[in-house]
């Protein structure tokens, strides 16, 4: 007798746990040449908001964690990362109809860039940082701080990479993130969202929303308890509307192209400036 | 089931007639009891239905710190937010009472009224809270005190080891004696800590028993045990509480306390209220709801409402 596969069931990732969503709804993903590949979740506001939730819970534990020890989770991820390469290498040539050899690159390369942004959790305050001169009995300290909850629009275009280096940029400071993936190719969100799950990453830390962007992008603008947006994956009109939204609580809005660069990093901190009397 | 004639005086003559009729009372069905509240849980509320449910939980919040690291400051902020939840909102209600331990009792009074907050009442936990655990001296002085500071709701908590060894008349005289003191003075709620209950007949049980011993409101839990008020619970109450009226006529009150942390918990709440003891049960004088972190949320939830965006924990006090 045949034997009948056993197919997965693509669900969201929300403080831990791999939920349906909210809705009930799934939307159809094809692959590059146009055949059916698989019915991810399609998420509603509702699972934003259970997801901002579960963000915002788990950022005070994670920004309190030593800086070398949040570096030392995410290369754990790197290391789940590395030993899931073949199935990102699917997803990867069938969504974006790359070839193997191309797409076994692309997963290396984000191997790579996890750890680069691994390395630099206990490093930025260093380099971000200073000790001021002022004139008065002070010492004088500007520290690099997580800004708090930031959601990530995930690219369309190799996906795996850019959702490596937006959700590194965000986490490895501290910050806590909603990542809505790519609407035409989330299945190495999907994947990547499973790797995170088994390495030791505190629930709620990273949480990964599939579906239709264009429904959450006005309830992600307006939404004030995120404090940030990275709109890499949205058009110009509706990087426009969360823009509007989000000037409400002076969301950080930001678009990135480079996918190592500590200026990803940068603009998801503000500065401190502490002045301690000299003497007591 | 209940007669319509009875005497509730006949019913707990002595401690024996109490306990022939708690043993007539009928089991609670327990898998039919959770499938109803899961049910019950389970209703759609619509957008103008959850404005007034938002509006109705806030005036049934018993806003409480029950705390060793209480201070007289932390529970004048927590008057100020009692009578003013949202300092930005002027429509938003004051919450029914504040619920604080007895030596702040003359602190929250004082301080209510300096603010205008005549209309919300201080209820005192009494009779050695959480664990019930003193002489009955204690007891009686530790309520004495609470009333003398002008507390208008006494909390009180049985003694759950006297109930579960079956002790009822102990139970039931501890609790008459502390209604004569309170009188008309104050309203009494009592507590039977449901969670060292076990049982829902248990609860059933503690429910007529407390009534019959002239309590105002009946209360699930100190809040610092767990399980708390889990829906079931509460609706084993209110049924308690529907009968009893059937039965007597008098309307007593219902309070949940402890684990009831969001709005969407509050709203389970009322759904039970209104399917099980009724509309007239909707209200702050027969229903009332402990809680500390679940203001927060109404808030939010409310401005939600309003605003049309997901609020933040940003735009509400800490405590």
């Amino acid at each position: 007798m045949a034997r009948i596969d056993v197919l997965k069931t693509y669900k969201l990732y929300i403080n831990g746990a791999f939920p349906r969503g909210e809705s009930g709804r799934v939307y159809e993903v094809k692959d590059s040449k146009g055949a059916f590949l698989a019915n991810p979740c399609q998420a509603s506001r509702k699972d934003l908001r259970e997801a901002v939730v579960a963000a915002r819970a788990a950022q005070n534990g994670w920004v309190s964690a030593t800086a070398y020890l949040r570096g030392q989770i995410l290369y754990r991820a790197a290391e789940m990362m590395q030993a899931r390469k073949s199935e990102f290498v699917d997803a990867i040539i069938a969504l974006e109809g790359k070839s193997p050899k191309a797409a076994s690159d692309e997963v290396d390369s984000a191997i790579d860039t996890w750890v680069w942004y691994a390395g630099w959790s206990d490093k930025v305050s260093t380099i971000a940082g200073s000790t001021n001169q002022v004139s008065g009995p002070f010492y004088n300290f500007t520290i690099p701080e997580a800004v708090g909850v930031v959601t990530i629009f995930a690219e369309a275009k190799s996906t795996l990479l850019s959702l490596v280096s937006s959700i590194g940029a965000a986490i490895s400071t501290g910050n806590t993130c909603i990542v809505i993936a790519a609407e035409k190719a989330p299945l190495t969100a999907i994947t990547l969202a499973e790797v995170l799950a088994t390495s030791d990453l505190p629930h709620g830390v990273v949480n990964i929303l599939t579906g239709k962007s264009a429904e959450l992008v006005s309830w992600v603008g307006s939404h004030m308890d995120i404090d940030a947006v990275d709109v890499s994956g949205l058009t110009k009109k509706q990087e426009a509307d969360v823009r509007l939204e989000g000037a409400e609580n002076l969301k950080r809005i930001h678009r990135f192209t480079e996918v190592r660069s500590a200026q990803r990093i940068l603009s998801f901190v503000e500065n401190k400036t502490v002045w301690h009397p000299i003497g007591i | 089931m209940l007669l319509n004639s009875v005497s509730v005086d006949e019913l707990a003559r002595d401690e024996e007639s109490l306990k022939r009729f708690l043993r007539t009372l009928p089991p609670v069905d327990q898998v039919g009891v959770e499938g109803r509240a899961a049910m019950l849980s389970t209703r759609s509320i619509k957008n103008a239905s959850k404005n007034f449910a938002i509006d109705l939980a806030i005036r049934m919040v018993d806003l409480t710190t029950l705390e060793g690291a209480d201070t007289p400051g932390k529970v004048k902020a927590l008057c100020n937010k009692a009578v003013r939840p949202d300092p930005t909102d002027s429509t938003v209600p004051h919450v029914g009472a504040v619920c604080v331990y007895n030596d702040m009792v003359s602190i929250a009074r004082a301080h209510l009224d300096s603010i205008g907050g005549h209309d919300v009442p201080v209820a005192a936990v009494s009779t050695a809270f959480p664990s019930g655990r003193a002489s009955q001296a204690v007891k009686i002085q530790d309520t004495k005190d609470a009333l003398d500071a002008g507390a208008g709701e006494i909390d009180m908590v049985i003694d759950r080891g006297a109930f579960l060894s079956g002790r009822y008349g102990e139970v039931f005289d501890e609790i008459k004696l502390i209604k004569s003191l309170c009188g008309e003075k104050a309203h009494l709620k009592v507590i039977f800590e449901t969670g060292e209950l076990v049982t829902y007949d248990n609860v059933r049980k503690a429910s007529f028993m407390a009534m019959l011993a002239g309590a105002d409101f009946i209360k699930t839990s100190t809040g610092k045990v767990a399980p708390a008020a889990t829906p079931p619970v509460v609706l084993v109450m209110l049924e308690a509480v529907r009968d009893f009226h059937i039965m007597t006529g008098r309307k007593v009150g219902v309070k949940p306390a402890g684990g009831i942390r969001t709005t969407k918990d509050a709203i389970k709440q009322l759904v039970l209220v209104n399917e099980t003891a009724g509309e007239e049960w909707l209200s702050p004088n027969l229903f009332r709801i402990g809680a500390s972190a679940l203001l927060n949320d109404l808030l939010m939830q409310r401005m939600k409402m309003r605003d049309g965006r997901y609020s933040s924990s940003n735009y509400v006090t800490l405590d």
